[in-house]
């Protein structure tokens, strides 16, 4: 029975955007008996929905209202107009998402302390304590059936992984496996195990790999506690006289402007979109955006170290049969400052299929160069590095008054310049990348520079001081109590791990925090 | 220079003896382009037929594959065939000759050597003209089904099971 709520019913907990956060925590919520409106820009779609074609399944799922881009960074160049690949769906891009699941490192959870100061960076601690967390992780790798914990067996190798796995061996890499994923080895869950299709990033048409599309969401909906309401694009959050969250106004399927009231209001909307609905909430109480009386809404933006490198072999590897990203070497992921940087980067398979890799191979160039490599693309292994990157102030989330969505909003505008940090990373992760696959024999290999944002996250940050972040250690407002962040955004850094896992964690973490609030009365 | 015959109603023999040869390997006619061994022609609406193989004859110096037949790259820009884009394609053709003649070529189609013809994209490269036409390759030719074989990829597999049992561990050279 799915629940139906008026949108006069100010009891309800409203939440924007249906993804790894705000899908994870209606569900949770739902489950506790609290009553959830969510509210999702996109529609929805499931796993027979999916399609197994990369442009297909873009133009079906990804997130293309405008956005603008600045910065020296190259994707502002290469694709000023997709700084980020979201997708606009019930489920958020846990449909998209590849499934690798890490918990952060103890010492990545004190980013200040082990690092110290870095010129630029506007590194702090996490306000949680990794312990605080660990049950939640251990929930977290549960509900997604994460293989290689909670005795669940790991995937079985595919060809790209043996040779990352081979070159890794060869040059003494200790911690190289098929990796931690949110993706059934066995049944689980009531889903089916992988079947090897190769589509990670279109959405799995087996359910094998976890979205919160085809679990939380109808579970939460089951409970007939949660409504979802589907192509319900948020423009503001409203707030009373007290400077509480009152409500939440949106444009319906229609077009039209809805006002649902709300007890409580939380954003998920992923870390562009987060900061850009809080600065449009602006008001006279809140003249610079909604929860940002330390000017940090939007500010610290993190994408991760990224970049690829693909070997080139003299046989067939055929990189896109199977998982895209079940295979991970872990020893780069310490904190050693000896090799000319702070943080660390992992190391994990990927896959594109002929349409992207023509698209993110080298974009924008050209000639035999570039075709002769293509030419080769049965020949070819890949691995993405995931590295951590500095948080700095100036990489933010504006509005860009000068351009406006369908519905007259301004748009956001990503603003992002690599740290020195950063860069040394990078080239310390191309030239191990390089090395592992030509100790395998790789003829070529082929840097590849970051594709537009797949982990978007910082904007919204967790802090102990109300002056240097947004939100506390719950993912609540400093400035407005009833106002919750729950997606990527409430990260304080940005560790060397994919974060959806952290993601999860923490919505299951804030739900407990919320209902135990609710029941409390303390909001 | 093309004659004033419409190719409406007439075979491909007899359009092909209609025209009028351009580059090296394009048979230009009015309303028409065809390759020299008739293994593919195209009927134009907007563009002129000498732009047309221009374009083609660009297309596959931005992106050549040798092992990918004109037809595709013919496909991959077929779209410029419109009333709207033809004098914009049209503008830019000319500056292409115009940079052609200033190497010392008749024209873009009439300059026999990859080589030559790279040079004088490169030196072009920044133009909207250029960023148009190879960022419409991108998708325009590689996201073509048909060619996807030529590089081994082998497309959608959730209809017939994944590659579970279809070789996703196959490797045996490692
Ligand atoms: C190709 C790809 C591969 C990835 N692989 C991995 C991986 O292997 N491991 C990993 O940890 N992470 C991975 N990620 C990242 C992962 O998908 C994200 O970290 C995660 O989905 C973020 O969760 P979220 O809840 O913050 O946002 P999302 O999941 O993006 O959900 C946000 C939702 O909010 C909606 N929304 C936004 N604004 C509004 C508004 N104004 N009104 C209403 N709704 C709104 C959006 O439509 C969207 O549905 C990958 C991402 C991509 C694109
Ligand atoms: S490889 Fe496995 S997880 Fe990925 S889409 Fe296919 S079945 Fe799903």
């Amino acid at each position: 029975m799915v629940a139906k709520f008026e949108l006069s019913d100010d009891s309800v907990v409203v939440i924007i955007g249906t993804g790894a956060g705000g899908g994870v925590l209606a569900n949770e919520l739902a489950q506790k008996g609290v009553k959830v409106v969510a509210l999702e820009a996109g529609g929805r779609y499931l796993p027979e929905d999916y399609i197994n074609d990369e442009w297909d399944s873009f133009g079906q799922l990804a997130w293309t209202e405008p956005r603008t881009t600045s910065g020296d960074w190259r994707v502002s160049k290469d694709f000023s107009g997709l700084p980020a690949w979201i997708v606009k769906a019930v489920g958020g891009t846990s449909i998209h998402w590849a499934g690798a699941s890490l918990r952060f490192q103890e010492h990545e959870f004190k980013a200040k302390t082990h690092y110290g100061d870095v010129d630029g960076a506007n590194l702090l601690d996490w306000p949680i304590d990794p312990a605080e967390l660990a049950p939640y992780y251990d929930k977290a790798e549960a509900k997604l059936g994460v293989t290689r914990t909670g005795g669940r067996p790991g995937l079985p190798g595919s060809n790209n992984f043996k040779v990352l796995e081979k070159g890794a061996k060869a040059l003494g890499y200790k911690e190289v496996n098929t990796g931690h994923m949110a993706i059934n080895s066995v049944e689980y869950d009531d889903r089916m195990a992988c079947q090897q299709t190769g589509f990670c990033f279109q959405g799995c048409k087996w359910g094998a790999k976890w979205s919160s599309a085809y679990t939380d969401i109808p579970r939460g909906e089951a409970t007939g506690n949660l409504e979802v309401r589907d192509h319900s694009h948020v423009a503001r959050i409203v707030h009373d006289d007290k400077g509480r969250a009152s409500g939440v106004e949106y444009f319906d399927q229609d077009g039209n402007l809805q006002m649902q009231k709300a007890k409580i209001v939380c954003v998920a909307g992923n870390s562009i979109e987060s900061p850009r609905v809080l600065l449009n909430s602006h008001s006279s109480m809140f003249p610079d955006g909604l929860a940002n009386s330390s000017g940090q809404v939007g500010r610290n933006y993190m994408r991760h170290t990224t970049g690829s490198v693909y070997g080139v072999f003299d046989k067939p590897v055929r990189m896109w049969r199977g998982t895209t990203m079940a295979g991970i070497i872990r020893d780069e992921s310490r904190h050693d400052p000896s090799r000319g940087f702070v943080g660390g980067y992992e190391l994990e398979t990927l896959s594109l299929g002929l349409p992207f890799m023509a698209a993110f191979l080298d974009p924008g160039s050209w000639g035999r160069e570039f075709t002769s490599a293509l030419d080769d693309y049965e020949n070819m292994a890949g691995m993405w590095i995931v590295g951590e990157d500095m948080p700095q102030e100036t990489n933010r989330i504006t509005l860009n008054h000068g351009v406006k969505d369908a519905y007259g909003l301004p748009v956001a505008n990503v603003n992002y310049t690599d740290h020195p940090n950063d860069r040394a990373m990078r080239d310390h992760a191309y030239a191990r990348g390089k090395a592992i696959y030509e100790a395998v024999g790789a003829t070529r290999t082929l840097p590849t520079p970051p594709y537009p944002s797949t982990h978007n996250l910082g904007t919204n940050r967790m802090s102990e001081r109300p002056r240097d972040g947004v939100v506390n250690m719950h993912g609540q407002a400093h400035d407005v109590p009833n106002l919750f962040v729950s997606d990527g955004s409430q990260f304080t850094t940005g560790a060397s791990e994919n974060p959806t896992l952290t993601i999860v964690a923490l919505a299951i973490r804030q739900a407990d925090f919320i209902s135990n609030e609710m029941s409390k009365g303390n909001i | 220079m093309a004659t004033k015959v419409s190719p409406k109603g007439m075979t491909r023999r007899q359009l092909l003896a209609r025209a009028t040869v351009a580059g090296a390997s394009f048979v230009v006619g009015s309303g028409f382009v065809a390759a020299r061994n008739a293994a593919w022609a195209t009927e134009l609406t907007a563009i002129s037929p000498t732009a047309f193989a221009t374009l083609v004859q660009m297309a596959r110096d931005i992106y050549p594959h040798d092992k990918i037949e004109d037809q595709y790259y013919v496909i991959a820009v077929k779209g410029y065939d419109t009333a709207e884009t033809a004098p914009e394609i049209a503008m830019g053709v000319s500056a292409l000759d115009a940079a052609a003649r200033g190497k010392g070529f008749a024209s873009y189609l009439y300059t026999s050597w990859e080589d030559d013809r790279v040079r004088i994209l490169r030196g072009m490269e920044e133009s909207p003209f250029f960023q148009k036409v190879r960022g419409g390759l991108v998708t325009g030719l590689y996201n073509q089904k048909a060619i996807w074989p030529v590089f081994g990829y082998e497309g959608e597999s959730y209809s017939k099971g994944g590659y579970i049992n279809r070789g996703f561990d196959d490797i045996d050279w490692l």
